[in-house]
């Protein structure tokens, strides 16, 4: 009797319920999970099928790749003939040919110090702050102007493109960092006149477009040197980015600075330790490790308004894709050129964006919940 | 002099009170010296080039033309009048602005944190694409790949045949007030004056008897029907001028200059990214036992939504999003890159190149500009003052 309802072999596994997993599932649970949200997806589909099939077929399938003139493109999709044809210039500028390799040195230096700076596992990360910091500079000052060793001089003039972009943006970069450190210093400083010449100084640069502050580089510091001093219009435009950003760079440091608890200086004191030590060696390590994804952003918004000193007449990427628009061969590809422009300054800032918020994960200790 | 704690008299070089006006008077000093050389250096540049200074040249004839004025100006007016032209054109596309890049922003913003998978990822990617194009990229863009791309005015693309947009610019029905218009703008302000003293009557009544008006209909109500009814009793003195095509052109309507529609929308569509990651963070500030605390009292989704989240979430919204108005108002000087005749393009260009006089004109723009941000600033604290979260 109590056999029957015992067994002597496993009951075969059951598949799970199918309502439960897979893509229909996932599908209904994301998309479909309701009237509303059922219209929702299918209005948001259509109009992503709508706007985005048409720009698929344009710049990718009915596209032009190659060739060196216009009769190369059927007019059918977009001709990146156009951005193929001169994609040199596009890279270099108006930089001699034959000093081209000086550039590819710099670029690949620079790509080397970033990724021995950003990825964490490398190790020797003070070595490398001091190579970027001190030797990459004055190798990329050598190579770049020339003049020295041998090398033929290459005014500043004769630079464009994305190498004029890369100089612009580093060097803001490099600059309005140290300049910013300072400035947040002197704002939390207990000196009356430090803290108003600092405060005056950020809110000044804060407070006006960087257009107007690039105006005033190139037209007003000729005056204020004198007649005698050259003035190269790249360097006016470096100390006009350098000034502006270092006010956005100094309270980004500072909201570093405000985050470290009081105690933290106050230890510092107790062991002896002067301001300098107090800040250089407790203070500023925390803070700045702290405000990474401030400088950071900082850094793409530097990034995105180097394309401004087109205004004053430098050849950065953007103008000179712009010039290229106006050649009078090829009329009427400005939707390539910008498109092209927008992808190349979007793969910069994007990747950097993603950089800075994989270092925020990273950072984060656990005390916020 | 002062003493060390275990008495000892301490050099003069040690003391921080002495240090500190040492190091100060040597800032001082330093300063001096540098806008010293630069006042010298400046006036003898000045004097080589034969650039005489001062503010006189506002009053000199201007001589170039401005294709949009919102107020009466020729090439006779003043370098004076310019930059009035110049600024409120600035104003114009900065309002415009800040209207659409709210509206986009709060939209973009509250889909990106929507149940629905596929409308929240394509709010993302609309953030991640335009906050990470340069701004000038954009202007540039619509402005020689989208508007100049237009058919002819011949071949205008139109809404309803009212609205019609071509290479030249859209076109769009103008309003000419008849006479006895004037009641109208009168009676929407006395609208206005009426909500507000309703809203306040309301509070004061809800705190009293716990009854709540619906004030927001109401107020609704006064804002728009008084003006209404006014302007139906004085015959709607309102007339329309549709654009139609004659010829060649236009014929009736206003033009709005293409350049103006491409800064518009370049300078909406990238600040509206940025407004929309504010809306996000400020919207997910708010601690999610606050809405379970709503529940908790069994308080309507509608009363949580407007006196729980909105409440706490602009807390956060509020500073960040007036620094993105200011960042709005600073980017629209990128108008000069397309030739929009905003301040920059027609005082620090245009001006600047005629009269050569750098420095007052630089100064002027900047002091603008400054002028705004600072103005800005100071409500922006009084607000903090005011919400600031009260702790007990």
């Amino acid at each position: 009797m109590a056999g029957e309802s015992m067994r002597d072999e496993m009951i075969e596994a059951r598949r799970p319920p199918n309502a439960h997993r897979g893509v229909l599932k996932w599908l209904q649970r994301n998309l479909f999970n309701g009237p509303i949200n059922s219209v929702v997806s299918v209005v948001t589909l259509g109009v992503l099928v709508w706007a985005l099939w048409p720009f698929v077929q344009w710049a990718l399938i009915q596209a032009d790749w190659l060739g060196d003139s216009r009769q190369a493109c059927s007019g059918e999709g977009a001709c990146w003939v156009f951005i193929s044809a001169r994609f040199e210039s596009i890279i270099y500028g108006f930089y001699p040919e034959a000093a081209r390799w000086r550039v590819d040195i710099v670029f690949a230096l620079m790509a080397g110090l970033l990724a021995w700076l950003a990825i964490p596992k490398v190790p020797g990360k003070r070595w490398a702050a001091i190579i970027a910091v001190i030797g990459f500079p004055i190798a990329a000052y050598v190579l770049l102007l020339g003049g020295h060793f041998g090398l033929m001089h290459v005014s500043t003039r004769n630079w464009g493109g994305l190498m004029l972009t890369l100089t612009v943006a580093t060097i803001g970069i490099v600059g309005s960092l140290p300049i910013g450190i300072v400035l947040a210093l002197g704002r939390r400083s207990k000196m009356p006149l430090v803290r108003a010449v600092s405060v005056v100084f950020i809110e000044f640069w804060r407070g006006v477009p960087l257009i107007t502050v690039l105006f005033m580089a190139s037209v007003m510091l000729p005056l204020f040197v004198p007649t005698e001093v050259e003035f190269d219009k790249l360097l006016r435009a470096l100390v006009g980015i350098m000034l502006f950003w270092s006010a956005y760079m100094a309270e980004v440091v500072r909201g570093g600075l405000q985050a470290i608890p009081g105690g933290q200086e106050e230890a510092g004191k107790a062991l002896g330790l002067n301001y300098w030590q107090r800040m250089g060696l407790i203070v500023l390590p925390q803070a700045l490790k702290l405000v990474i994804p401030g400088i950071v952003n900082t850094f793409i918004a530097l990034f995105k308004d180097t394309s401004l000193v087109l205004i004053i007449g430098l050849f950065d990427l953007l103008a000179i894709i712009r010039a290229g628009l106006t050649d009078s061969d090829w009329l009427g590809f400005a939707t390539e050129g910008y498109v092209f422009a927008a992808l190349v300054f979007w793969v910069f800032c994007f990747s950097m964006s993603r950089y800075s918020q994989y270092i925020e994960k990273r950072l984060q200790t656990g005390h916020t919940n | 002099m002062s003493r060390s704690p275990s008495g000892d008299r301490v050099a003069l070089w040690r003391n921080p009170t002495f240090r500190a006006y040492v190091l100060q008077g040597v800032l001082l000093a330093a300063l001096a010296a540098l806008i010293g050389f630069i006042v010298v250096n400046t006036m003898a540049n000045l004097e080589a080039r034969g650039i005489s200074t001062g503010f006189g040249f506002l009053d000199e004839r201007a001589g170039f033309s401005i294709p949009q004025t919102l107020i009466e100006y020729s090439g006779d007016s003043t370098y004076g009048r310019t930059f009035v032209v110049g600024l409120l054109n600035t104003l114009l596309v900065s309002a415009l602005g800040v209207v659409v890049a709210t509206i986009i922003g709060f939209a973009v913003g509250i889909a990106r944190l929507s149940p629905n998978w596929l409308l929240a990822r394509l709010a993302g990617a609309y953030v991640e694409i335009f906050r990470n194009i340069p701004l000038l990229v954009q202007i540039l863009f619509w402005y020689f790949a989208v508007l100049q791309a237009l058919p002819s005015p011949r071949q205008s693309l139109s809404f309803l045949e009212i609205i019609f947009i071509n290479v030249r610019g859209l076109v769009i029905p103008d309003p000419q007030p008849l006479s006895g218009f004037a009641a109208t703008p009168w009676a929407l302000l006395v609208g206005i004056v009426a909500a507000i003293a309703l809203g306040i009557y309301a509070k004061r009544r809800q705190v009293r008897t716990g009854k709540a008006l619906p004030i927001y209909w109401l107020g609704a109500g006064l804002i728009i029907g008084i003006p209404l009814v006014v302007f139906l009793l004085t015959g709607s003195p309102l007339e329309w001028s549709i654009p139609e095509l004659t010829g060649f052109n236009f014929s009736g309507g206003v033009r709005v200059l293409p350049e103006l529609v491409a800064l518009w929308l370049a300078l909406s569509i990238y600040t509206a990214a940025f407004i929309a990651e504010i809306v996000r963070s400020g919207i997910q500030s708010v601690p999610q036992g606050q809405v379970e605390a709503a529940n908790a009292l069994s308080l309507p989704g509608s009363i949580t939504l407007r006196k729980v989240v909105i409440p706490q979430a602009m807390r956060v919204i509020v500073p960040q999003l007036t620094s993105q108005y200011l960042n709005l108002i600073k980017n629209s000087s990128l108008a000069t890159a397309i030739g929009y005749p905003d301040l920059v393009a027609v005082f620090s260009g245009t001006t600047l190149n005629q009269t050569g006089q750098a420095i007052e004109i630089v100064a002027m723009t900047m002091a603008v500009y400054l002028t705004i941000s600072l103005v800005v600033s100071a409500l922006m604290n009084v607000y903090n003052a005011r919400t600031l979260l009260k702790e007990r």
